[in-house]
């Protein structure tokens, strides 16, 4: 059989062997056969409420935000024709982190919980309406990046004057807690609130990423061969935007992991961006479901959070890649 | 439809293309058949990018009519327009590292597929595309390792591989050797041969001479001369378009100076 048909079924099984593999490590371990009875329900009440209220939610919560990040950046990379192109490096996750600590701290979430998910996601989909304008309007890499920049310092400068002026008091680490992006005591009904967006997000990139493989050929020869670019570029801005959002809703902005996941299911898919879409999600809820077993392991103090090491990893991958993409770029100059 | 449109593949009428306030293209008329290869001349900035463009309906600003085979372009939607005209435009870039044979079947997006998803129909089109541009055996190379003449090849093939009964390719000999001027322009002859008819825009006259049926004059958004070439290809014409003193004996087109501006 040939072995690129086997990559979604080896990642899907990889991130069930994670997700699995989260339920039975922790502060207390718990053998195979107690997490099946507990997953089960026929377990004690303690193994029960550990697997089902913590572990399981918890788990689940980072694969989902990673199926969401990897989704995202596959399909902005294929749209802006660009490797480093991702929701972190983009200020799509800042700006969506605004909007919900915005929608938290005004006290929106007395009035209705899914404002939360909706100011995330109204805040993500303001920085890929702006981006997707700008990439009309440039084709430079640079430009793009630095409207990231841009919006991530602007939405870092908000959010610090939101401390500054917000009514109700509230703590520098629950601040800390959305800027860095964590899934620690994460449950059920938060899921629920973001998976909604998430899912549509997804649905959406999904049936808009034939169009990223025509894009392959420029703007202007994508729409000779009958590519509706418009209409592409809203799919792709409307996708991430929802799928970004949610996963802000429910982990913070998690940084890096749209890059790395793409890059790495690339070569295995023929660097086509439409088939790169459902592998790279896929990796990167493995990576983030690993990442955070590495989290809950690690004998330090405090919990590190799921956000600083995503971004650990990553922004040094992010380097590399960006030097690599110049090195080429020159020998075709 | 008149008698004319009947045979005609492409029929143009008066084509208006504006960008703001500027006009790049006035009342451009014309109609091309199949098995026709028609070349577009002029100089830089004389609208005839901005002509195949508005032909294609991508330009902002149209007026004016152009039907296939006497059907209004307007009826058809992006993917029913690609089908029957294909197009290769001026900057070919590729964004990523893909296979040779992945770019080719993109020629069969307006039919519905996909790379790696390529139905018998569309397999059959993008392997005689690929034999007819000597690309069979690099077809699972990376486009990155392509050489400039192999890459003019992938990108023909692509537009080869849609079957479309018409070809608008823009400068495709752009920055190539003599050498593969030639296999570009003979390819693009083959295909016409094939039925298709062809709008080719290029800036080597001599090039177009040898291989164009029709050689089509633009100069300043106007269509200012369209004949064969032993009617239209002469030295008060090189000079009328291009600004250039020529000797013209038949095809062979020899410039000698520019013309001094008074």
């Amino acid at each position: 059989m040939n072995p690129r048909a086997m990559l979604i079924p080896a990642l899907l099984l990889a991130g069930l062997s994670a997700l699995f593999g989260a339920l039975l490590l922790g502060s207390t371990p718990m053998e195979a056969s107690r997490v099946l009875a507990a997953l089960a329900g026929v377990a004690d009440a303690t193994d029960g409420a550990v697997v089902w209220q913590v572990r399981l939610p918890r788990a689940l919560a980072a694969f989902i935000v990673g199926l969401a990040l990897g989704g995202s950046g596959a399909a902005l990379q294929g749209l802006l024709r660009n490797p480093l192109a991702e929701p972190g490096v983009l200020g799509v996750s800042a700006s969506a982190s605004l909007g919900a600590t915005f929608a938290l701290y005004y006290g929106f979430f007395g009035i209705s919980a899914w404002l939360v998910p909706v100011a995330a996601v109204a805040g993500a989909l303001f920085a890929t309406l702006l981006i997707a304008a700008a990439a009309m309007r440039t084709s430079s890499v640079i430009t793009l990046i630095l409207i990231g920049v841009g919006l991530s310092s602007f939405a870092g400068a908000a959010m610090s004057l939101l401390m500054n002026l917000a009514p109700n008091p509230f703590s520098l680490s629950d601040m800390i807690n959305w800027m860095l992006g964590s899934v620690a005591n994460r449950s059920f009904p938060d899921i629920a609130f973001s998976a909604p967006f998430i899912a549509a997000g997804l649905a959406i990139l999904l049936a808009g990423r034939r169009g990223l493989t025509a894009l392959t050929l420029g703007d202007e020869a994508a729409a000779g061969i009958g590519l509706d670019l418009r209409r592409q570029r809203l799919l792709v801005v409307a996708g991430a935007g929802l799928a970004t959002g949610g996963a802000v809703a429910l982990a913070g902005a998690i940084g890096f992991v749209g890059i790395v996941a793409p890059h790495i299911v690339r070569p295995l898919v023929d660097h086509d961006p439409a088939r790169s879409l459902i592998p790279s999600a896929l990796l990167a809820g493995l990576i983030l479901v690993l990442a955070d077993i590495g989290v809950r392991l690690l004998p330090t103090e405090f919990e590190l959070k799921l956000g600083v090491v995503a971004a650990l990893i990553g922004a040094p991958a992010f380097v590399w890649i960006a030097m690599q993409r110049r090195t080429i770029s020159a020998e075709q100059d | 439809m008149t008698d004319s449109e009947q045979n005609s593949e492409l029929t143009v009428d008066k084509l208006c293309v504006r960008a703001g306030d500027s006009l790049l293209v006035e009342n451009a008329s014309l109609d091309l058949r199949a098995g026709e290869l028609a070349v577009l001349l002029g100089p830089n900035g004389a609208g005839k990018t901005s002509l195949l463009r508005g032909i294609l309906g991508l330009a902002p600003t149209v007026t004016g009519s152009v039907r296939l085979r006497g059907r209004t372009l307007g009826e058809f939607n992006p993917q029913q327009r690609a089908r029957r005209l294909s197009y290769l435009p001026q900057r070919r870039p590729l964004a990523w590292p893909s296979p040779v044979r992945d770019v080719v079947s993109l020629g069969r997006y307006a039919w519905g597929c996909a790379p790696g998803r390529l139905g018998a129909t569309d397999r059959g089109a993008v392997n005689s595309a690929l034999a007819a541009c000597g690309l069979l055996e690099m077809a699972e190379r990376s486009t990155d390792t392509l050489s400039g003449g192999e890459l003019a090849r992938v990108h023909c093939a692509r537009a080869f591989a849609t079957e479309a009964p018409l070809l608008f390719a823009d400068e495709p000999v752009a920055s190539l050797d003599p050498r593969h001027r030639f296999r570009i322009m003979q390819l693009i002859r083959d295909h016409v041969r094939t039925g298709a008819g062809a709008l080719v825009v290029l800036h080597d006259v001599s090039l177009a001479a040898r291989f164009a049926d029709r050689l089509i004059w633009m100069k300043d958004g106007r269509i200012a001369a369209d004949g064969p070439p032993a009617q239209t290809l002469t030295e008060s014409r090189m000079a009328e378009i291009y600004q250039v003193h020529a000797n013209i004996d038949g095809k062979r087109v020899e410039i000698t100076e520019p013309l001094q501006n008074e």
